[in-house]
């Protein structure tokens, strides 16, 4: 007799326990991160000086890596999957960091 | 002995509804199919074994037809004034012989190689997304035949293999030739893709119990490599393929340098993919004859760690190196120095695997059968190509190389000798295992000869010929330009062009070693293990059954086939031979698995793979056929998703009385 | 009785005991392709970039932007995260009715970010952007277009989950399959994350 049915019964208890802020923290998590945006929509209307670039790329990566831990669970998930999806980002950074850097994108202003 | 449930013979008619439908049937769209002995078995079929073949087929075939059209080039070489071809069919030939043969032949042989044996060699009775592994080969075989069917339709691609934008914008290439290229690589970029990503979960997830990474086989271990190789660059050609594609079918200005663009741009994003291609073309080849070399110099993989760890150092460090093919393109003295630096670095690992095939066969006791011939062929020819390789990463000496025949001749040398020759090595050792017979050794052992001889005396001038000054995609010569004395351009092509001709030769001794083979019934196999080799493939039928194991067997050692034949005594270190091969399959399947449910058939895959194409030609020629491919995308997407892999319960007859092995139901009245 | 459990990975998610990591196959897969897109939208931005200075005709970013309209959609799109996660929390907790609640709100939400885009891309065609104006345009629809087909994809992909869910057809481990295209749809988000700021936000 086929045991193909009775195995998914028993992996959804086991990863139930495992997954899953509550609804409660997602909401939260929500909330910070439009909050997160709303500073970034402000850089428009206030001058942050200096300080623009800087936090602009800070608060894209924040609300990134927030998205990437929490949404997509990667924080209370097995490492593999984390360093799955880190190699292609990073290498996707790399890369492309380079090519940029080729053409002196990174020398010129803006 | 176990008995695998599995349709009858009879085949289901896709559409017709018979009397008596099993729920099951009721859920998609056509009924799922039944097995059958036919051709229509190939078509619905997610066995990787047959898969594997299929890929092997098609990718032969593309061989053929790859090596007709360097033929061609080679016949317009060999004397002055040559005037077999004219410079836009010359432009045609040698696009398409590349892209033939990187695309359509070393890429999918290497994925049937693959296919085939990573299940059977971590002990996995199937691929972990079956549907998809078949989808793949589709997307292989339809893009390829999209690509090709330029010929019939305006002429093939002619911008060449790396296709340099804006050369390859509707205003210097006008034919829909590199429409069909671009197209055709986007379909058949999606095999690769899906194929990594089935072939990564495979060897992560499917092993047999007991084998940990660093006791897979190392043929599993350069498949993994190249996949993720795979995985991350065919993205990167999949934006350069679209970027051209809008350009050429919408008029966006991506490489429209009067709106301002940097024609670099193209060749920054081939190369990023371009570069890790390369490893994706050899490393599967080194995997080859990392088994073959152990095998015949009865000596175990020397520094086996060091070559799985050297393998993915290649394919990490490969990132970094791929502006050494635009050395003279005027990046700046920044760039160049950067990537030379990072070029020279890439030697050292691919050295070290030379240096521990060499150190395998030291001491070892040597049998120089066909496969071991062309795994020896492969570290000496590679080699020889690595040499002129290093002599580019020096970018001064480069610039003098770039776009001369030197470089066709360091790349023919890694790929043809390298990749190709591993391949071979490929074909005549695993052949008794797939196909239940052994090829000829003597024809072998002139199929090989006349390839190293036919190689080197086509290959080995070029390097000659470009230091002397003869440019690359130069579509013919003149006695004016051949320069003075003997030895000048006219010698070396007419050497070279013999030389091509007993290549050729030689590859026609392989296919008539097949025929002769099996036409004529020869070397039929006494044992399941004619090499006595080490690996777990070796441990099944020839050619293995469906269901690859009736056992999946617990694995303990590296190389644990061999271990179960063989006993090294702890005080003398002598080896002994304890149990015969066959010995060893007789105990792994004293008690078979039962009730083994294999992946079941399917005609989506097929379907979907179909809509591809139709997309193609739609977005070439006509805007309505593009959205009923589209539509057909959406379609057959849709009747995949609602079927289950695995063909359900209630589609197996129950058991009867005295059996207790239940049989899937034929879905007919 | 021995049986083969690696012959029922195939397709039937159920990955955790089944496979030599213990993971699932098909989570592996789609965090796989995930990382691989990461290459795709890179070679887009990375395309943009280069490129996002250079008007040979027609309007330049700063003259065409119009921030807080995108700032809204931007702010949609997050919120369809949020809703995303919620139908994945429901579906591992079995509870049918809000899997379908929060799967269609999130598609509705998402449906509205893409008329947004909609909406922006003719404006700024009317205001004389269009794919062959300009590097710059060229390589902003591109970009942007891939986006928004991606957020297309995945629209058709919850719409779909919906349907095939009320008539009980979701083949395998359902809370699963929620959860891979839940993956899939926070992908999406992320990557506006990326373009919000690189191509509206910071001006060139």
């Amino acid at each position: 007799m086929s045991t193909a049915t009775t195995h998914e019964e028993a992996t959804e208890n086991h990863e139930v326990e495992h997954h899953g802020l509550s609804d409660k923290q997602y909401i939260v998590i929500a909330l910070i991160l439009a909050a997160l945006t709303a500073i970034e929509v402000s850089t428009y209307y206030v001058d942050f000086g200096p300080f623009f670039m800087p936090t602009l790329l800070i608060l894209m990566v924040i609300k990134f890596v927030t998205v990437v831990s929490y949404f997509m669970h990667l924080k209370f998930d097995n490492k593999i999957f984390s360093y799955l999806f880190y190699a292609g980002l990073l290498l996707a950074i790399a890369v492309y960091c380079g090519f940029l850097a080729t053409f002196k994108f990174f020398l010129k202003q803006g | 002995m176990t008995i695998i449930e599995r349709p009858s013979t009879e085949v289901a008619i896709a559409g017709a509804v018979p009397v008596g439908v099993k729920p099951s049937e009721a859920l998609g769209v056509f009924k799922r199919p039944a097995a059958s002995s036919s051709w229509r078995d190939w078509v619905v079929t997610v066995d990787h074994k047959k898969l594997g073949i299929m890929y092997g087929v098609a990718a032969f075939v593309f061989f053929l037809i790859g090596g007709v059209e360097a033929l061609l080039i080679r016949l317009q070489l060999i004397a002055p004034d040559g005037k077999v071809l004219n410079a836009d069919q010359y432009n045609q030939m040698f696009t398409m012989h590349a892209t033939t043969m990187v695309f359509l032949f070393v890429m999918p042989m290497a994925a049937a190689f693959a296919n085939y044996f990573v299940p059977l060699q971590i002990g996995a009775r199937d691929v972990a997304f079956p549907r998809i592994n078949a989808f793949g080969f589709w997307c292989f075989l339809f893009g390829g035949l999209f690509l090709n069917s330029s010929w019939f339709l305006g002429g093939g691609a002619d911008g060449g293999w790396f296709m340099y934008a804006p050369n390859s914008s509707t205003l210097f290439s006008p034919s829909h030739g590199v429409d069909f290229w671009t197209l055709g690589l986007q379909i058949t970029g999606i095999a690769s893709l899906t194929g990594a990503i089935n072939l990564i979960v495979t060897i992560l997830n499917m092993r047999a119990p007991g084998m940990k990474m660093m006791r897979m086989p190392i043929f599993t271990w350069m498949v993994l490599v190249t996949q993720f190789l795979l995985l991350f660059a065919i993205p990167v050609i999949t934006v350069a393929l679209f970027l051209l594609t809008f350009q050429r079918s919408f008029d966006a200005t991506f490489f429209d340098v009067a709106s301002g663009a940097d024609p670099l741009l193209w060749q920054h994003l081939f190369w990023i993919f371009g570069h890790p291609e390369v490893y994706i073309l050899i490393l599967p080849s080194f995997g080859i004859i990392s088994e073959v070399i152990p095998v015949f110099s009865k000596k175990p993989l020397f520094g086996y760690p060091v070559v799985a760890m050297s393998g993915a150092a290649i394919g990490f460090v490969g990132w970094g190196v791929w502006a050494h093919h635009m050395f003279a393109s005027g990046l700046g003295p920044v760039s160049v120095t950067v990537f030379s630096m990072s070029t020279m670095a890439i030697a050292v690992p691919t050295g070290v695997k030379i240096v521990n095939w060499i150190m395998t066969m030291w001491g070892g006791k040597l049998t120089f059968a066909v496969p071991m011939l062309f795994a020896i062929g492969l570290v000496t020819q590679f080699t020889i190509g690595g040499l002129s390789g290093v002599t580019h990463a020096v970018a001064p000496s480069d610039t003098q190389q770039t776009d001369t025949y030197y470089i066709v001749a360091h790349f023919h040398y890694v790929l043809f000798g390298g990749a190709v020759f591993g391949l071979f090595a490929g074909f005549y050792y695993w052949w008794p295992k797939m196909f239940g017979r052994q090829l000829s050794e003597s024809i072998g052992k002139w199929n090989f000869w006349l390839m190293v001889i036919g190689m080197n005396m086509t290959f080995g001038p070029m390097h000659i010929l470009g230091l002397q000054g003869q440019p690359r995609r130069m579509f013919v010569w003149t006695e004016a330009r051949a320069g003075e004395g003997l030895f000048n351009f006219g010698f070396w092509n007419r050497i070279s062009s013999i030389g091509s001709f007993i290549l050729s030769i030689g590859i026609l001794l392989f296919i008539i070693n097949i025929f002769y083979t099996h036409k004529m019934k020869k070397g039929a196999l006494t044992s399941n293990d004619p090499w006595d080799a080490r690996t777990l493939e070796w441990m099944t039928d020839s050619p293995p059954k469906e269901h690859n194991f009736d056992v999946i067997p617990q694995i303990n050692h590296l190389d644990e086939f061999f271990h179960r034949k063989y006993e090294q005594d702890s005080a003398t270190h002598s080896v002994t031979q304890v149990h015969s091969a066959d010995e060893v399959m007789a105990e792994l399947n004293a008690h078979p698995d039962e009730h083994i449910h294999m992946p079941s058939r399917s005609y989506w895959p097929i379907l979907l793979a179909l809509s591809l194409p139709v997309i193609g030609y739609g977005l070439i020629y006509n805007r309505m056929l593009m959205a009923v491919g589209v539509a057909m995308v959406l379609l057959t997407m849709f009747g995949w998703a609602m079927e289950p892999a695995t063909s359900p319960d209630e589609d197996f007859d129950p058991p009867e009385s005295g059996d207790t092995h239940a049989k899937e139901l034929v879905p007919h009245g | 009785m021995a049986e083969s459990a690696i012959a029922h990975d195939h397709g039937v998610s159920h990955g955790a005991h089944a496979s030599s990591t213990g993971l699932s196959n098909n989570k592996m897969g789609m965090w796989m392709f995930l990382g691989s897109e990461c290459l795709l939208f890179g070679g887009l931005i990375s395309t943009y970039m280069l490129y996002r200075g250079r008007v040979s005709s027609g309007p330049q970013p700063n003259n065409i932007f119009d921030i807080p309209f995108t700032s809204v959609s931007s702010f949609i799109l997050l919120m369809s995260s949020l809703t995303m996660v919620l139908a994945v929390s429901s579906a591992q907790r079995k509870d049918d009715r809000n899997i379908n609640l929060w799967l269609t709100i999130t598609a509705l939400l998402g449906a509205t970010f893409v008329g947004g885009q909609v909406y922006e891309f003719t404006a700024f065609y009317r205001e004389g952007l269009g794919f062959t104006t300009s590097l710059f345009g060229s390589s902003f629809y591109a970009l942007t277009g891939f986006h928004g087909v991606h957020v297309s994809v995945g629209i058709i992909m919850l719409i779909a989950l919906v349907g095939m869910n009320r008539n009980n057809r979701i083949p395998g481990d359902k809370a699963e399959v929620v959860e891979l295209i839940g993956l899939y749809w926070h992908f999406v988000d992320i990557i506006w994350i990326i373009i919000f700021t690189l191509v509206y936000l910071i001006p060139s």
